[in-house]
């Protein structure tokens, strides 16, 4: 069981246990949806829903499930969640859904939504589990944010589609290719790293 | 000639690492030695080639004829979590040394997003099984390839002064977007 208040329990998410910045976890769908805001944000959205209601029928039920076929049975809980949100964006957002392509059902694998699980929603409370849901989903949501505004204001000068630098600027087009993903996010974890060795050396 | 076109697009331009970001967790983590990284190429080669041939008879032998593709992302993962299983009992009984050398990659495998990508994108692609077999396999070697360049830089990396923050996985991401950039370069090789 956590000791945490409710309050920590939900900054955690934010920045100490960041599954991007601190954890490096989900990478593969950090790197591959950031060339567009809009795609950051539906990936953002739909990690959101899934890990939030898989951490849900996980917490409640975590007495019934053996933990010799623990693993095997949060992935199918959370491949549940993922068929919905992979169908529901089919149906109401087609060209978003398009963009992210096979990405959608790769959340299945996102080691995010599976750690959550393993590590908290099988040992805490249904209510703690929607609280470090939200938290979590909340700091990757906006790493995803974070990467793609960097990369699509660099990368193509927009941001959301609206044009936000003037006619001087020469889009990156290495921004929106792969190699301008890896070298954001590395660059990025650097900034992460070095702020938290400023704030431990402070205290 | 198609299928020839076919492999070495898998390999080289549509790199599953460095074009697709698949399998980037073992692609960090387990590529600070030459030797431990071939073992893990190797392992998902094998993984990805069995994967392509259970799931496209799931697919096209099942799911398809009673029109159940909607259970794709459910049953592909039962396939490959039960397939890494298998394969796992299967060599431990067969060949113990080559059990010794793959041991703890094995399992890891399950949660590799490469493997669970391949066999969606055979679905969606609508490969035929010859196509299904050598993507798979192509994909496969793609990924050792990329993985053990990058533990020959990354040996090669620890004698290099690196900043105190870069340390780790900021200089390995800059790394692999630098050998990304390299791969572009194929991108011509296949209209």
């Amino acid at each position: 069981m956590s000791t945490k208040s409710i309050r920590e329990e939900f900054l955690k998410g934010l920045w100490d246990e960041n599954p991007i910045f601190r954890q490096l976890l989900g990478l593969c769908p950090t790197l591959a949806v950031t060339n567009a805001v809009i795609n950051g944000f539906a990936m953002g959205m739909a990690t959101t829903f899934v890990l939030i209601f898989s951490s849900l029928v996980v917490s409640s039920i975590k007495k019934l499930i053996p933990s010799q076929v623990r693993i095997a049975s949060y992935i199918i809980i959370i491949a549940t969640f993922v068929t919905i949100a992979d169908r529901f964006m089919a149906a109401f957002f087609p060209p978003v859904s398009k963009d992210l392509g096979p990405y959608v059902p790769l959340i299945v694998v996102n080691c995010i939504i599976l750690g959550r699980q393993e590590a908290f929603s099988s040992k805490n409370t249904v209510g703690r589990s929607l609280i470090d849901a939200l938290g979590m989903s909340l700091g990757f949501t906006l790493a995803l944010l974070l990467l793609s505004s960097i990369r699509e204001i660099l990368g193509m000068g927009t941001f959301l589609g609206h044009q936000v630098m003037g006619a001087w600027f020469k889009p990156w087009i290495i921004m929106i290719l792969p190699p301008g993903a890896f070298i954001t996010l590395g660059i990025l974890l650097a900034i992460a790293l070095h702020i938290e060795h400023k704030t431990r050396s402070r205290s | 000639m198609e299928i020839v076109t076919l492999f070495f697009a898998a390999i080289l331009v549509n790199n599953f690492v460095l074009h697709y970001f698949l399998g980037i967790c073992p692609f960090l983590g387990v590529s600070k030695k030459i030797d431990s990284a071939l073992s893990m190429g190797l392992a998902v080669t094998f993984v990805m080639s069995i994967t392509a041939v259970v799931s496209w008879i799931i697919n096209h032998w099942i799911l398809i004829p009673y029109n159940l593709d909607y259970l794709q992302i459910v049953s592909f993962i039962l396939v490959i979590a039960s397939l890494v299983q298998l394969v796992e009992m299967f060599i431990r009984k067969i060949s113990p040394p080559l059990y010794q050398a793959l041991g703890i990659y094995l399992p890891l495998i399950t949660t590799n997003c490469a493997i669970f990508f391949l066999a969606l994108m055979a679905a969606l692609r609508d490969y035929n099984f010859v196509q299904t077999v050598i993507f798979g396999t192509g994909s496969g070697i793609g990924f050792t390839l990329a993985i053990v360049l990058m533990a020959g830089i990354r040996e090669q990396l620890e004698l290099a002064d690196v900043p105190d923050s870069l340390k780790g996985a900021g200089i390995s991401l800059i790394v692999a977007g630098i050998m990304a950039l390299a791969f572009l370069g194929f991108s011509g090789m296949i209209k």
